[in-house]
Parts: C-alpha cells; sequence; structure tokens
C-alpha cells in the first residue's frame, strides 16, 4: 500500500476500514476460543488460594495485551521501515493503533462474556460472532435506515448518540477527527465535529471507548464472582 | 476441622445438596461414597469455593470460607479429571504453581517416588492419561496442607502407583493431616478409609467407621452395605 501510494494518509484510511473490522472479529474468535480452551486450566486455578477477579482479569488481559502487541508489531514495523517518523503523519498513524488497541480490548471482553454467559461452546461462539456482525454490520444498516425514514425530523443528536453505542463507529470517528479530511466525514462525522468540535470531540471518542473497555471488563469480574465451576 | 452446616445448592430446577449438615474432624481419613449425582462433588467443591451455594455455611478450622480464597492455602486438591493446559511442560506447571503458593515444596522426592523424571521436559499435551494423573498426585502431595481432598485419586493409576499412593495417604495421615477421598472403588476405600461419609440425595444416610455400616446393615463387607441401603432407598 505504502509502495502503491506515496502518500502515509491514504495508506492510514486504507487500513483503517480493514482495522475497524477486522480487529474486532480477531478479538471476537481468540477471546470466545481462549476461554474455552483454557476452562479447564481455570478450574485448577480456581483451587489455588487466588482471587477469581485475579484469575479472570489476568487471562483478558494477558490476552488482549497480547493481540494489542502483535496488531501494533504488524501494522508498525513496515511503517518504521517506510519511515514513519520523519512524516506528518505519524499521529494520524498513532490514532489509528490506539483504535486498534481499544477495539481489540472491547472484543475480547465482549467475547468473555458470552463465554461466561453459557457452559455450550457452540452457543458461546455463536453469541460472540453475532455481537460483532451487529456492532460492525447491523448497527450501521438500521442505522441508514431510520436516517431515511425519520428524515423529516432533526436527527443530529440522534445520530451523535447512537455512535457512542457502538465502538467501532466511534473509532472511525476518532481516526477520520484527526485526519480532518472533511469530505471523509459523514453524517455522524459531520455532526460530531459541529457539535463537539474536532478536539473535545476526539475526547469524547476516547472516553466513551475507554467506557466500553471497562464497563464488559467489569461484567467480566461480577459474573465470573456468581459462577459455579 | 470442617463444619458444613445446612448447606444446600439448587442447580436450576435440580437440588443437589439438601440442607446437609457435616462435620469432619481434624486428623483422619474420610471417605465420601455415594452413586452418581448425589452431590459428592458439588459438596467437595462448595468446600473448596468453586460451586457457591444458594444457602448454609462451611467453616474449615472454624473460620467461614464462603467467599475467601486465603484458606486454600491450607488445602491440596486432586481434580478428578487432570486438566492442563497442553502447551506447557511438566517442569513449567509445577514450577508456575509452586510460584502460585509460595510455600515450600516437596516435589523432587514424589516425582522420584512415580517416576516421572523422564516426562519432566515434555508437554502435558503429550503425555498419557495415567502419565497426566501421577502429575495431578504429585501437584496434591507436595505442599504440606492440614487438608487434602482427594476426587477419585486411583483413575488411571497403574497397580504399582496405586500401592504408591496408599503408601503416601497413610503416610500423610500418620502426620495428622485431615484427607477426604472420594471414589466409586470399594476395595480401595476398605482399605484406606478410617470413615465413611454416604451421600445420597443430597442429604448424608450414614456417618461413621466401616465397622459401624457393616454393624448397621448386618452385612458382611462394604460392597453389601452399600448395595443394601441404595436398594432400600431406591426401590
Amino acid at each position: 500500500m505504502l509502495f502503491l501510494n506515496n502518500d502515509l494518509g491514504k495508506a492510514v484510511i486504507t487500513l483503517m476500514n480493514i482495522i475497524v473490522v477486522l480487529t474486532p472479529l480477531v478479538g471476537t474468535v481468540f477471546g470466545i476460543m481462549h476461554y474455552y480452551n483454557s476452562r479447564e486450566f481455570t478450574e485448577l486455578l480456581l483451587a489455588q488460594p487466588l482471587k477469581r477477579s485475579t484469575i479472570f482479569l489476568g487471562q483478558y488481559i494477558g490476552l488482549s495485551l497480547s493481540l494489542s502487541l502483535s496488531l501494533v508489531l504488524g501494522l508498525g514495523l513496515p511503517f518504521l521501515a517506510y519511515g514513519v517518523f520523519q512524516s506528518a503523519a505519524i499521529w494520524q498513524f498513532g490514532s489509528l493503533l490506539l483504535v486498534g488497541v481499544f477495539l481489540t480490548f472491547i472484543f475480547v471482553a465482549l467475547a468473555y462474556n458470552m463465554g461466561l454467559s453459557t457452559e455450550n461452546k457452540i452457543k458461546g461462539f455463536g453469541y460472540a460472532i453475532l455481537i460483532w456482525l451487529t456492532l460492525a454490520i447491523i448497527y450501521d444498516g438500521v442505522f441508514l435506515i431510520s436516517l431515511l425514514v425519520f428524515d423529516d425530523y432533526p436527527l443530529d443528536k440522534f445520530a451523535l448518540i447512537a455512535s457512542l453505542f457502538n465502538p467501532i463507529d466511534l473509532s472511525r470517528i476518532l481516526i477520520l477527527l484527526k485526519l480532518d479530511i472533511s469530505a471523509l466525514f459523514g453524517y455522524t462525522g459531520a455532526t460530531f465535529k459541529m457539535f463537539l468540535g474536532t478536539n473535545l470531540g476526539m475526547l469524547v471518542a476516547m472516553l466513551v471507548l475507554s467506557l466500553w473497555v471497562v464497563i464488559p471488563a467489569g461484567f467480566i469480574l461480577r459474573k465470573a464472582k456468581r459462577k459455579d465451576f | 476441622m470442617i463444619e458444613v452446616s445446612g448447606l444446600s445448592k439448587k442447580f436450576g430446577k435440580l437440588e443437589v445438596l439438601n440442607n446437609l449438615d457435616l462435620s469432619i474432624k481434624k486428623g483422619g481419613i474420610f471417605a465420601v461414597l455415594g452413586p452418581n449425582g448425589s452431590g459428592k462433588t458439588t459438596l467437595i467443591k462448595s468446600i473448596l469455593g468453586m460451586v457457591i451455594p444458594n444457602s448454609g455455611k462451611i467453616e474449615v478450622s472454624g473460620k467461614s470460607v464462603i467467599g475467601k480464597f486465603e484458606y486454600r492455602e491450607n488445602i491440596n486438591y486432586l481434580p478428578q479429571i487432570a486438566n492442563f493446559p497442553d502447551n506447557l511442560s511438566v517442569n513449567e506447571l509445577l514450577r508456575m504453581i509452586k510460584d502460585i503458593r509460595n510455600m515450600p515444596a516437596n516435589d523432587i522426592e514424589l516425582i522420584a517416588l512415580f517416576k516421572l523424571e523422564p516426562y519432566l521436559a515434555k508437554k502435558l499435551g503429550h503425555l498419557s492419561g495415567g502419565t497426566k494423573q501421577k502429575v495431578n498426585l504429585v501437584l496434591a502431595f507436595m505442599f504440606d496442607s492440614e487438608l487434602i481432598i482427594l476426587d477419585e485419586p486411583t483413575s488411571g493409576l497403574d497397580p504399582i502407583s496405586l500401592l504408591r499412593l496408599k503408601s503416601l495417604i497413610n503416610e500423610e495421615r500418620e502426620k495428622g493431616k485431615t484427607i477426604l477421598i472420594t471414589s466409586h472403588i470399594i476395595s480401595f476405600v476398605e482399605q484406606v478409609a478410617e470413615e465413611i461419609v454416604f451421600l445420597l440425595d443430597g442429604k448424608i444416610y450414614f456417618k461413621g467407621s466401616l465397622n459401624e455400616l457393616q454393624e448397621q446393615t448386618g452385612e458382611k463387607d462394604l460392597e453389601h452395605s452399600i448395595a443394601l441401603i441404595l436398594t432400600e432407598n431406591h426401590a
């Protein structure tokens, strides 16, 4: 991609569209598989003098960190070789990596929640993939349809709030705000920029993404405390 | 050592433990017997904190254990199925458990006893069921804890290892440990146990020594005594 066009900014945009959909999928699949594969070992750990929160948080953070590291290395090394440090696009590229890490943590947490909610591996896998599908594709479809159907009403606030409930949309908005290319904004991005301005908009997006990590992680702890093994 | 009072646990609609009361004194070998579904494993897992009871109290060494974790420093547990991460080697697993417990461990003697030296560097996923069970036993006996819980310890063991297990259990008994064993193998229970706890439908039907059980049922051995209790209560 970098060889095809010498513009780092364009490479970031292309990568963004791939990362924002694929990183959650990878996080979901690895998350749910890791949970079920380590079930029996978890039972061994539960008989040790360890808190349940230590065990489950440890597994969650361990998996999320290693996936994030492979993402950062996988994306970072080619860009480093190309010379991203000499370019102005380094911050845009940084936001891409940040968003990738956020999405990894979010979707591994969601997958873990699905694993904890059912003993049936197939159901658990199904629920986890369904969540990814909903947030990556179906949500946007429903959003677009509602924009069309309720065309006569002022939808700015609705669009703003709707985007807060989807981490994938939020990630796109965050990167686009960083890139600051108005042509690419679309309805939600433009609303963000209009209501909040670029910097506040980015801050709000990052805050909500952090909540998207913390709240599912909190649910993991809550479920783990009450579950029978 | 262990005081259980009013313990109840339901899984969905199935009532597995029904207001169970049990008192296990310090020092001795107790066998928990019962047919499948009687609540043996649920009882043991409740004591270990792996199952969270609906109601009731469990105390180990006089302190309540529900919702706590430190008390497990003083318990060794042998699970019924030895499930280890396939990608770790035996050495790595032992090191990890020793690191978690942070207590002195005599794993070297036990490894020699069960002849596990050739397998130490091998991945756990490549070991046979019997060898994994031996690793399981090393983990269960390597720390010096007052309470040892063994869930079906004989499964997968060859006759020599079975003999070694029995002598290990007796050694720990000599040191004044409390040992709780669940087993379906009547001959093993007859050779090893001092007291029997018989569970049926989530309640205790009998608690006492082997002799007392035989006197009560009028049968000549443990197998027939248990068969009598089962037929009387299931007929």
